[in-house]
């Protein structure tokens, strides 16, 4: 089955990043570059203080990076990215449904329209009668389900998601996963996910870029090659699957000896 | 459902608010009838109340209530809403910020009081120089307020606004506005009380009317029980106003209560 591919395409080409200035500069991000092809699951995973958030970040707009270049093309599209954080970031003074429209209110959709927009959006990740609560009113996974529908409401050439499931349980992370992949595979919009887990990434991916820490920088892109729709708890106990993570765990291993035969004296 | 548990668990608070009030009330009677004190210089709670019902039948002490509380709101109006603007975009304009701050760090600290004679050059015997008075007294500590509540919103509230597409229109008043909205109300509450305050003190200046002049005027006539009416009217008055406040900062920001 083929389904037609679109979403935001991404050049990302020798981009580096400093943070602080003068004697206490330290290089986040070094000589990343990475292409993303519209409508593309890409995760990034690395160590925390690798930079990943950062280049995120930087995609989303809320950084600027200190050297290199970053393109992302987007033709006919009114919004270019949505970012789901972490901390799902929900603005507690507003209810649930002021929260998920807040990306429409904020570019002009007319009330009525942006109302049926948003109970669809709630509707898909099955909150749709949580419209009049408030984020306190909810649990975690309730309120990344929220955070993921008013990213979707806006209906973004390009999903930037910042290890938003890390945060929950496991039942909650693997059923918010499922839920993730089910509302993707209906739009297939670029998605650039960073998590620290190896086996989120493959589960959710298509490809898989490593990252290694103190600078950031790119060690290794995986080709994912789990055919989709995906079974996420038969593939997790699938063989191939755990050859392809043993794989990975690998790479790391040689990355974190190196790392520390570096800093013996 | 635990509805009724805590409505009367909400019933018991507001008793237990009105206890100090009430004992401390009850300790000044019990001393004096046991004849400890000078009844001629400091009345008992019942003399107080007598005189209190006499200036209510006459008319005359809701006079002078209606006159004080008409400048507290309308200086606390006039001087709270700039406050809670110039607040907000002193924390999301550096160039405001940088213009305001050295001003308001070199007139917070004067006596507000100290002012009276100017306004009274300025807007007259009326009421405007009264208002004007409280409206100065409230704009600091509700500026200040607002500025650090605003400050201090969490970084992540400033990065979805801005990935979503928030105008500073929308920041303003979306978003950095509520966040501040907690510590608003904490310089409201200061406010209030400062406005009662300085209010009181320019009544008992150049004017006829209002609290203040009613307890500068019974003190110069020697009549100690109108001077207590007067204290215990500003009291009441403070005590209402902001258990009123305190109902309507519950409702305005139900995303803090639980």
């Amino acid at each position: 089955m083929t389904v037609e591919r679109r979403g935001a395409a991404v050049e990302i080409a020798g981009l580096r990043k400093e943070h602080g200035s003068g004697d206490h500069r330290i290089l986040a991000l070094d000589d990343i570059s990475l292409n993303v092809s519209p409508g593309e699951f890409v995760c990034i995973v690395g160590p925390s203080g690798c930079g990943k958030s950062t280049l995120l970040r930087i995609l989303a707009g809320l950084d600027t990076q200190s050297g290199g270049a970053v393109r992302i093309a987007a033709p006919g599209w009114s919004v270019v990215n949505a970012m789901v954080f972490q901390e799902s970031g929900l603005f507690p003074w507003m209810s649930v449904e002021a929260n998920v429209g807040f990306g429409l209110m904020t570019r002009g959709v007319p009330p009525a329209q942006a109302k049926g927009r948003v109970a669809a959006a709630l509707a898909l990740v099955g909150l749709g009668k949580f419209g009049r609560h408030y984020p306190h009113q909810l649990s975690g996974g309730m309120r990344q389900r929220c955070a993921i529908a008013r990213a979707f409401v806006t209906d973004p050439a390009m999903l930037l998601m910042d290890e938003p499931f890390a945060a929950l349980d496991a039942q909650n992370r693997t059923l918010l996963q499922a839920e993730l992949l089910r509302i993707w595979e209906d739009t297939r919009k670029t998605v650039v996910y960073v998590t620290h887990s190896i086996e989120e990434a493959l589960l959710l991916g298509d490809r898989t870029v490593l990252m290694t820490a103190q600078p950031g920088r790119i060690k290794k892109i995986i080709d994912v090659p789990f055919a989709r729709p995906r079974d996420l708890l038969a593939l997790s106990a699938s063989a191939q699957f755990g050859a392809l993570k043993l794989d990975i765990w690998r790479v790391l291993e040689d990355e974190v000896n190196r790392a520390r035969a570096e800093a013996q004296p | 459902m635990s509805g009724v548990k805590e409505m009367s668990g909400k019933t018991r608070e507001r008793l237990l608010y009105l206890l100090s009030p009430i004992a401390l009330i009850a300790i000044w009677q019990l001393l004096l009838m046991l004849g400890i004190g000078d009844r001629r210089f400091i009345p008992a709670p019942s003399d107080i109340a007598q005189r209190f019902v006499s200036l209510l039948a006459s008319g005359e002490l809701e006079w002078h209530v209606g006159v004080t509380l008409y400048r507290v709101l309308a200086g606390f109006v006039i001087g709270a809403v700039p406050a809670v603007a110039v607040g907000l975009l002193m924390a999301m304009f550096k160039p405001v910020r940088i213009f305001f701050d050295p001003l308001i760090a070199a007139l917070f600290p004067i006596p507000k009081i100290a002012l009276m004679p100017l306004l009274l050059l300025a807007f007259g015997l009326g009421d405007a120089s009264k208002i004007a008075l409280v409206a100065i007294a409230v704009f600091f500590p509700v500026v200040v307020n607002t500025y650090v509540g605003a400050a201090n919103i969490e970084k992540i509230y400033w990065d979805v606004a801005r990935n979503y597409g928030a105008s500073p229109a929308v920041m303003f008043s979306r978003v950095v506005f509520f966040g501040a909205l907690p510590t608003i109300f904490a310089g409201l509450r200061i406010a209030l009380a400062v406005s009662f305050i300085v209010l009181v003190a320019s009544e008992f200046v150049a004017t006829k009317s209002g609290i203040g002049y009613l307890i500068w005027n019974s003190w110069e006539l020697l009549q100690v029980d109108v001077m207590f009416v007067g204290i215990v009217t500003i009291g009441v008055l403070g005590l209402v106003t902001s258990v009123l406040f305190a109902e309507i900062e519950r409702n305005t920001i139900p995303w803090k209560t639980e």
